[in-house]
């Protein structure tokens, strides 16, 4: 992977401040981090064994319980989480920096090569398992450790999902990535690269060779804007990939636009300014208090120096030659207080000039993969019971795939606790099949 | 502002702050700068014959991030010729006339070497002596120190020696390596000693290295055990004080040792029945500076409490110290817990229901998840676990009117035997 400007978001504790830290940690009982963990996380326990000198054992409570726990420690929103949930959040303290012991604990592991788990005795099931993501992963890390032979099959020519190609080099390295994947590959499991089910490996084959399926295939490209000179629109995802994977984005230009107002714009709009675009802005057709982006990223981009452009809707990409020259948008008017509705207004038209338009207006779904495994969905949102079971036998999802809107968040640590109620369920479903 | 002078057994200081006898005080050139700083006296490092040291010599014992809770030692006494030390503290003394410096003193249990040793120091200007009959290492093996310590007869005799050709006042210091501390400060008094110091270091092994299977501090992969002192030994120290303090067959002043770090330290040794404390871990820790602090919250405290003289502190709280069976059977309290200020840690709950009387409940509070620690007031003990471990002191103790007049066990057993009778 390649160097990438700038400096990593998250600074590292010093040893000081991690004896510190880990010592100020009150180990509460029945503790509300842990409750407030989606993978409930033992962290008081894993914190003690900071502060005790086990980091190996640290290391061992956190992913135990969450096989994405180095990277989680990187991108977890933890102010909404357990640092949210810590009894310090007082008028006179400040709750204990919960994911930096997190990082600290699984550097210190994934640093001196230290090996947790191992695989349980071969139980002589096999289980495939669609996408090498967060979630696929977590659910082959357990499926491995019950002792079944666990097959992934990953679109891409690397492991790690979004952790690898998605998120930010500055907030996820690949390296992190890369390693919790490697972690799961050295218990065993065999991974099949470039191997999209629908496309070039067949469904069928999947339910005849093995005795469960997990679909975590995640979700697909963002979808179209729908307005004149699309073509010229980059995918977010698309361009994050390859800034991480190369380090650059040739055709960036000085002047870039990004539609959309979640993580993944954030990711856009800093990725282009660390890779030396002047002026970056984002555009929304809703208003400030409608961004589905967490508070610490919206903060994180005005820090790096981001503009913002509320309630106005891309309407044609302006091309010259071939080349992107403006982005004609229209004014909209809607209440800034969360409702639904929005107005365009006639005749508000005007134009931003720019050199790249990045569009991250959410993702489309994976129907391909979804269909040809013939498992009910709601518009490509995969149905699953408490179970992580689809409607049909053997086969369990997990992941963004079943993410529905308005429900859960979509975050990795979601993600890696699906897959792991989806590894418990399959050795359920395997053991009494 | 309140008079900080200090009067012990004739000993007069300007504060009740002395350096006890030990590393701090090894040179004139340090003693100076400890007086320069405030100190109101000073116990000299022991003079004796010169020993040879090792290295290494300390060992701190932390807890979690906290640094030096207590130390440890195998030092021993002045590795420096007898006439370099009196010729410094003859250059201290003249430079501070108002301070007492306290001349430590090591010998063999035999008349002659301890008269000659007296005489000597003695034809220095110093305000007292100090028989150190504590030392728990290194010196005790060769028949001193704590060796003599341990035995209250030799204390007797070993005294009495000295007081026979002492001009200034003599304290003895006591080693805490003793199954009661009281004999041994009896054997003081019996041998004439003007004041006894306590306590000396407890013996101690501080640790093993977990990778090199060492012992802590080491010297050469070898130790011996050594002494222990600093703020974990005070409530050690205070017990052995307070016993001295309140038996009537030593009845002599007392300077109080043992883990004082601050004014409040001293102002507890001094309630208990000490006339003046002595420091040593605490200066180790973070120099001579800290009797600025000390002197102005031992001051401040003491116009806090209208109090014109720190003297009026000594022994204040003696009597409160007592023999377990004359503890009130009917006293009670309870715990209540302040909701407004309670932060859900629910450390109190987890250590009384684990650990103590299972007297507090956690009760659902609302529909949103949330639970209140609540006492069991019924069958609360009071024994004070859940104020101990909470974070935030919003626990409180309060008292319960039992109905019942108060009544010790050694009343009821009385009460019961003349019942019966």
């Amino acid at each position: 992977m390649a160097d990438f400007p700038g400096k990593p978001i998250q600074k590292e504790l010093s040893p000081l401040e991690v004896s510190i830290e880990a010592n100020r940690c009150l180990y509460c009982y029945d503790a509300p981090c842990t409750n407030a963990c989606p993978t409930h996380i033992d962290v008081p326990r894993f914190i003690a064994q900071i502060a005790d000198g086990n980091l190996k054992g640290s290391a061992r409570t956190i992913l135990e319980a969450n096989a994405m726990g180095a990277s989680c420690a990187r991108v977890c929103p933890v102010e909404h989480l357990c640092e949210g949930a810590c009894v310090y959040n007082t008028e006179s303290d400040t709750p204990i920096r919960i994911g930096d012991l997190q990082r600290y604990a699984t550097d210190s592991a994934r640093e001196g090569n230290v090996k947790i788990f191992t695989a349980g005795t071969p139980t002589g099931k096999r289980v495939a398992i669609v996408g090498g993501g967060p979630a696929g992963l977590a659910a082959a890390r357990d499926l491995l450790r019950y002792g079944h032979a666990v097959t992934i099959f990953e679109s891409h020519d690397r492991l790690g999902g979004l952790n690898t190609y998605g998120i930010v080099p500055f907030r996820l390295s690949t390296d992190v990535a890369l390693w919790e994947a490697q972690q799961v590959v050295e218990l065993g499991c065999e991974v099949r690269t470039n191997a999209r089910v629908g496309e070039n490996v067949a469904p069928a084959t999947l339910v005849a060779e093995y005795d469960a399926v997990v679909l975590a295939c995640g979700m697909g490209d963002v979808p179209k804007l729908g307005i004149p000179g699309e073509e010229h629109v980059w995918d977010a995802l698309e361009f994050i990939e390859r800034a991480k994977t190369t380090g650059a984005a040739p055709g960036l230009g000085n002047r870039v636009a990004v539609i959309g107002a979640g993580n993944t714009a954030i990711d856009a709009l800093t990725c282009s300014k660390r890779l030396g675009a002047e002026r970056v802005t984002m555009y929304y057709r809703r208003g400030e208090k409608q961004m589905s982006a967490y508070q610490f990223e919206y903060d994180f981009a005005k820090e790096e120096g981001i503009e913002f452009r509320f309630f106005c809707a891309p309407k044609r990409v302006l091309a010259d030659a071939g080349a992107v020259v403006g982005l004609e948008l229209v004014r909209t008017r809607g209440s800034n207080n969360g409702s639904p509705r929005l107005e365009i207004i006639e005749g508000s038209e005007f134009v931003e000039p720019c050199d790249t338009i990045i569009s991250a207006i959410g993702q489309s779904r994976l129907l391909n993969s979804i269909d040809a495994l013939g498992v009910e969905h709601d518009g490509g949102v995969v149905r699953v019971d408490d179970a992580m079971r689809t409607s049909r036998a053997g086969v369990f999802a997990a992941g963004d795939c079943i993410f529905a809107k308005g429900e859960r968040e979509a975050m990795v640590v979601e993600a890696a606790q699906q897959g792991k109620l989806a590894a418990a369920s399959v050795n359920e479903y395997l053991g009494s099949g | 502002m309140a008079d900080l002078a200090s009067n012990l057994a004739g000993i007069k200081s300007p504060n009740p702050f002395w350096l006890a006898s030990a590393p701090p005080t090894n040179s004139g050139y340090q003693v100076a700068r400890a007086f320069e700083q405030g100190w109101g006296g000073a116990v000299w490092k022991t003079l004796g014959t010169p020993i040879v040291n090792v290295t290494s010599r300390f060992a701190g014992f932390n807890y979690r991030e906290h640094r030096m809770v207590g130390m440890n030692n195998i030092e021993l006494i002045t590795d420096r010729p007898l006439e370099d030390n009196l010729r410094e503290i003859a250059e201290v003394k003249k430079q501070f006339p108002d301070r007492a410096i306290i001349a430590s003193l090591m010998e063999v249990c035999e008349q002659k070497p301890w008269h000659e040793l007296v005489k000597r120091v003695q034809e220095v200007d110093i305000d007292g002596f100090e028989l150190n009959f504590g030392c728990p290492h290194g010196m005790s093996e060769r028949g001193m120190g704590a060796a003599v310590g341990q035995h209250p007869d030799l204390i007797e005799r070993v005294a009495a020696y000295v007081k026979e050709v002492a001009r200034v006042p003599v304290i003895v210091k006591l080693t805490p390596n003793v199954t009661d501390v009281r004999f041994s400060a009896r054997g003081a008094a019996r041998g004439g000693a003007d004041a006894i110091s306590l306590i000396n270091t407890i013996n101690s092994v501080m640790g093993v290295d977990l990778d090199t299977w060492n012992p802590i501090p080491h010297v050469d992969g070898k130790s011996s055990h050594g002494g222990y002192c600093g703020p974990a030994v005070k409530p050690i120290a205070l017990n052995m004080v307070s016993d001295c303090a309140r038996d009537p067959e030593v009845n002599i002043p007392i300077s109080g040792i043992g883990g004082v770090e601050t004014w409040r330290d001293a102002v507890e040794f001094l309630l208990l029945g000490a006339t003046n404390v002595q420091v040593c871990t605490a200066v180790m820790h973070s120099g001579f500076r800290i009797v600025r602090e000390m002197i102005d919250g031992l001051s401040d405290y003491l116009d806090s409490k209208g109090l014109r003289s720190v003297n009026e502190l000594v022994g204040k709280s003696r009597n409160t110290i007592t023999t377990w069976e004359n503890l009130n059977l009917n006293y009670k309290i309870v715990a209540e817990i302040d909701q407004s200020r309670c932060i859900h840690c629910n450390k109190c709950y987890i250590a009384c229901e684990d650990a103590a009387h299972q007297c507090i409940d956690r009760v659902r509070h609302g529909n949103n998840g949330a639970y209140d620690l609540v006492v069991d007031a019924e069958h609360c003990v009071g024994c004070n676990l859940c104020v101990m471990v909470c974070p935030v002191d919003c626990i409180d103790m309060v008292r319960v009117d039992s109905g019942v007049p108060a009544q010790s066990w050694k009343e009821r057993s009385a009460a019961a035997v003349s019942t019966s009778g």
